[in-house]
């Protein structure tokens, strides 16, 4: 839920960023989310055409890139992506665990531009 | 034409989390313990919450409470029969609350310093969804749901159930004739949220009333030990 105002906040985000590089275009946005990031893909992607019309990124692609969680088992000393988000053991050995390594994350992951004076 | 790759690895969420964490700065430095309460909508937190500070109160302790509804302040008003300090936060549509909204309530709380709390309880919008992404600086989220919601709400709501520290099955009076399958809710809370502590309670009776008030004692003598 709430894509739209995340969808914002990258904009503003990216925005801000790209000021450190005056003149460029941010060509793509890449976004890291986790499996528990309650963050449904399909609407970030509709909401990214809506969010940066007129503004200074207008044209920039959205790359959404997810990741499962990953825990990390004491007993074995290995860290395991887990299949999806009903059980919270490792897959090795079956041992629940609550370290979780990965699987929270919503984040700008990087942004790709076109440095200045570069446009045909 | 050339391009590149600038690397910014940042919390999309960043200003929520910023403020988060001031606020929990600011509660670890007053000695409050900050819980946040989330269900759905109807599960019992309001009475679960009643029931909570009048016990509190009348053992000497210190509680106030900030509790968040779409509209109107009903909860607000059962909440301070209590006795404690309830203030409302009325969100006009907004479906959690954040950070923001629980810094401006603090501020200018009439009669309210966090330095004189032992405990301050936040009770969330109704909604098992949203509330998961929002940090509210507190030290404890507890997760409830009751009898008549079906043993398998956390595998329904995973994101939240394993954001949570702790959880409380509430309305255990009427458990019986709902069909309750205690057995399988206390394993899929496990499953989705290994190691959690539950607490399984009833408003109605003060059933489990004793153990939770426990474990909030217990929490504050580990915060500040």
């Amino acid at each position: 839920m709430h894509e739209l105002s995340i969808v914002a906040s990258v904009v503003d985000t990216v925005t801000e960023s790209a000021a450190a590089y005056p003149g460029a275009r941010v060509l793509e946005v890449r976004l890291r989310v986790g499996a528990l990031a309650s963050v449904v893909v399909d609407s970030l992607e509709f909401c990214w055409g809506i969010a940066t019309e007129g503004t200074g990124i207008e044209g920039a692609r959205l790359v959404v890139h997810t990741v499962p969680v990953v825990v990390w088992c004491a007993p074995c000393g290995k860290a395991s992506e887990l299949d999806g988000v009903q059980s919270f053991r490792c897959p090795l050995c079956g041992e629940a665990s609550m370290d979780l390594r990965q699987g929270r994350e919503l984040e700008i992951e990087s942004i790709e531009i076109e440095d200045a004076g570069e446009t045909n | 034409m050339t391009t590149r790759i600038v690397e910014l690895r940042q919390g999309i969420l960043k200003k929520n989390d910023e403020l988060a964490r001031a606020l929990r700065q600011n509660f670890t430095s007053a000695g409050v313990l900050v819980l946040n309460l989330v269900s759905s909508p109807g599960t019992g937190k309001t009475a679960f919450l009643e029931w909570t500070l009048r016990e509190l109160l009348a053992r000497g302790s210190r509680a106030a409470a900030l509790v968040g509804d779409l509209e109107t302040d009903n909860d607000a008003r059962r909440l301070a029969a209590s006795g404690a300090p309830v203030r409302q936060i009325n969100t006009h549509g907004i479906c959690h609350l954040d950070a923001e909204m629980i810094e401006k309530h603090l501020a200018g709380w009439q009669g309210v310093e966090l330095g004189g709390l032992d405990y301050l309880f936040i009770e969330n919008v109704g909604n098992l969804v949203c509330p998961s992404s929002y940090d509210l600086g507190e030290k404890i989220r507890v997760a409830l749901l009751s009898v008549t919601e079906g043993e398998d709400k956390p595998l329904k709501y995973p994101t939240l159930f394993n954001s949570a520290d702790a959880a409380v099955i509430t309305k255990i009076d009427i458990a019986e004739p709902c069909g309750f399958d205690r057995e399988l809710a206390l394993r899929n809370i496990n499953e989705i949220r290994p190691g959690i502590r539950i607490f399984e309670t009833s408003s109605k009776t003060g059933a489990g009333m004793e153990d939770w008030l426990g474990y909030l004692v217990e929490q504050r003598v580990a915060r500040d030990g």
